[in-house]
């Protein structure tokens, strides 16, 4: 006779309660997981999914993720001209907060280095890669802008052509990948009077030189466009991302570049360790904190539960004993009821966060890793929680059954 | 009331044919604290009860009763006497010669003033239990379960939860409970207490019943002096001291 299962059928409605008590906080304990792993997978995303084997970014930075950098685009020819390299692309990376039908809409943009890359190693739901340098984008589903769908950014508009999934930043940010060029359209437009304010200032300016006396038709530049003007830069990219040919030794042509002045080198995996051990290392930190603050507080309740049961039904287990019941019976009836608690309430965690993960607005992610450790976490709190109900058990005279 | 199958015919044969001694104990003393706190609970008590024989304890609140049927149910072993049972020596003042526990699920059996019955398990398996923890199979153990209740009445409420059930049906339970295991000796702590005056009758004449059917020694602590006629034999207990008394 199974006397763990007689005492719980005896009392189902409550068991039921606790158990699914239990079940929601190991889901929380899950849901730290969850989210810990999404903030590392987030972290992570662009630098693994774009692939790349080596990032310029401006000198003694730690951009383009970790912090800003800026270089000039045509860093791209001179690292083509590295030996071992295949091909360098720019890179342009910000964040927009934009209002969209009344709300705020936050965005991540990337730029794709048009043509060579048209996005097509992007993973797209609907839709398509980019096939024109201009007005196209693809965007993340969390973004909620549908194939077709027109969104007005800066003085242009732009076409989704493209949807994808979790593809967000590590802010939790969706992001949004255009050309290079629109990307940097986006990021550096100004509005038509601060357009017109800046050429009159350069058309002042331009009237204080001896060179504009002499010729005055020189002060006919100042009205182009700043794309136009050799004097002013082009606007600049994040970085510069560099592949090298099959065989090449990446940590040779990464040593090459590094030896320029302007600009620092790092490797994909250099990459990554900048952006764990940087931007989302306090967050990471402290959601592992929590998380084992969970684990302790759930160990505490369970413990307490358990404890409570066994009180529920100290007079039974010293009736029990009275009755000749070996410790081993009355340790296994704890032991089991500690068990299938644990038991059922991590399947309770795990179905009702399958449900309710997908609607958090940041990626809670359930490794298969994280998971079974926390079955063992559970395995261990359920053994360790009812041993002060096993304690209070075996302490039990069967004296007490005549009381 | 119904006959066991079962039951026990040796040991009715035996009872009939040989006197066979269910339980002896010699000089038990049973004394808590010590120095200034020390209190003598039971001193010198002697008693000695025969297979079949049913006998009552009686005595005020605090005589020393339960301390006896404590002692010698080996739940709290004395401070110096010895208990026997079935001519075997099993406490020698608070020594044991045996495992305690193993030897009271398989030679004795309680009644209690309250039923004392296992809340979540059910009447039968109330009975059952006992059998079990003492190494018998589910099958012949809900068997002999079955029968025990059939034979004191309250087979047809074998399914209920004790709190499903009358004071006196718990009480007939308990009783089935206690001579699962074929028990030498059974342990009754006031157990007409709870129930009317014919209900106590009832519950007395079956503590007859079963020592004489089943061959067991019965010691039953009552303050209940309407049944004693159903006893063979009758102690007192007064201050600690235990003396036999006359049948009214």
């Amino acid at each position: 006779m199974n006397l763990a299962t007689k005492d719980i059928g005896q009392s189902l409605g409550r068991f039921v309660l606790t158990t699914l008590g239990v079940g929601m906080l190991l889901m929380v304990v899950m849901a730290m997981g969850g989210i810990y792993r999404g903030i590392l997978e987030d972290a992570t995303l662009l630098v693994n999914e774009i692939g790349t084997d080596l990032w310029i970014v401006q000198r003694d930075t730690r951009g383009p993720f970790a912090e800003l950098s800026r270089v000039p685009p045509n860093l791209v020819h001179r690292a083509l001209a590295v030996p071992g390299v295949k091909s360098s692309r720019e890179f342009v990376f910000h964040t927009v907060q934009r209002e969209r039908r009344g709300k705020p809409f936050r965005m991540a943009v990337l730029g794709l280095s048009w043509p060579s890359d048209k996005g097509d190693w992007i993973p797209l739901l609907a839709g398509r890669p980019l096939r024109q340098n201009h007005f196209e984008m693809i965007a993340d589903a969390s973004l909620k802008i549908g194939l077709g769908e027109k969104i007005q950014l800066g003085k242009e508009t732009y076409t989704v052509v493209g949807v994808t999934h979790d593809m967000l930043a590590s802010g939790g940010d969706g992001i949004g990948f255009f050309t290079t060029a629109d990307a940097q359209a986006i990021q550096f437009d100004v509005p038509s009077e601060a357009v017109r304010l800046e050429r009159s200032s350069r058309a002042a300016r331009g009237t204080r030189f001896e060179l504009a006396a002499k010729q005055p038709s020189l002060l006919e530049f100042a009205n182009l466009p700043a794309a136009e003007l050799p004097q002013i830069a082009r606007p600049q990219v994040s970085a510069v991302m560099v592949s090298v040919l099959p065989g090449a030794e990446v940590q040779q042509v990464a040593k090459i570049i590094s030896g320029w002045d302007d600009v620092s080198v790092f490797t994909r995996k250099g990459q990554r360790e900048l952006l764990l051990e940087g931007t989302v290392e306090k967050v990471r930190r402290q959601i592992g904190l929590f998380r084992i603050l969970l684990v302790v507080i759930a160990a505490v309740i369970m413990g307490l539960i358990l404890y409570t049961m066994t009180l529920d039904k100290i007079h039974s287990i010293a009736l029990l004993k009275l009755i000749g019941a070996p410790n081993s019976v009355i340790l296994g009836m704890i032991l089991q009821q500690a068990l299938m608690l644990g038991a059922l309430g991590y399947g309770i965690a795990f179905l009702a966060g399958r449900k309710l993960f997908p609607l958090f607005p940041k990626r809670v992610i359930l490794a298969d890793d994280d998971l079974l450790m926390l079955a063992g976490i559970v395995l261990a709190i359920s053994v360790l929680a009812s041993l002060m109900g096993i304690w209070k058990a075996m302490k039990v005279s069967p004296n007490e059954a005549l009381a | 009331m119904n006959t066991l199958p079962e039951a026990n015919s040796t040991n009715s044969t035996n009872v009939s044919d040989e006197i066979a001694c269910a339980i002896e104990t010699k000089g038990v003393t049973k004394i808590y604290g010590s120095g200034n706190t020390e209190v003598v609970a039971m001193r010198d008590a002697s008693m000695k009860v025969q297979r079949g024989e049913v006998v009552a304890l009686l005595g005020p609140s605090g005589s020393g009763k339960s301390t006896f049927l404590t002692a010698v149910g080996l739940i709290n072993p004395p401070t110096s006497g010895q208990v026997l049972i079935g001519g075997e020596m099993v406490l020698e003042g608070p020594v044991a010669h045996t495992n305690l526990r193993t030897f009271r699920r398989n030679h004795i059996g309680f009644v209690f003033q309250k039923s004392n019955l296992i809340p979540f398990l059910t009447a039968v398996e109330n009975v059952q239990i006992a059998m079990e923890l003492a190494g018998e199979s589910r099958g012949a153990a809900r068997r002999r379960a079955l029968e025990l209740m059939e034979y004191l009445g309250v087979a047809d409420r074998a399914s209920n939860l004790p709190s499903a059930l009358s004071g006196g049906q718990q009480q007939r339970v308990a009783v089935a409970r206690s001579l699962a295991n074929r028990p030498s000796v059974i342990l009754a702590d006031e157990p007409t207490a709870a129930l009317d005056g014919e209900r106590g009758r009832q519950v007395m004449d079956l503590f007859a019943k079963v020592a004489h059917e089943q061959g067991a020694g019965v010691i039953v602590v009552t303050h209940d002096h309407r049944s004693l006629d159903v006893f063979d034999t009758i102690f007192e207990m007064e201050d600690g001291l235990m003396h036999r008394a006359k049948k009214p």
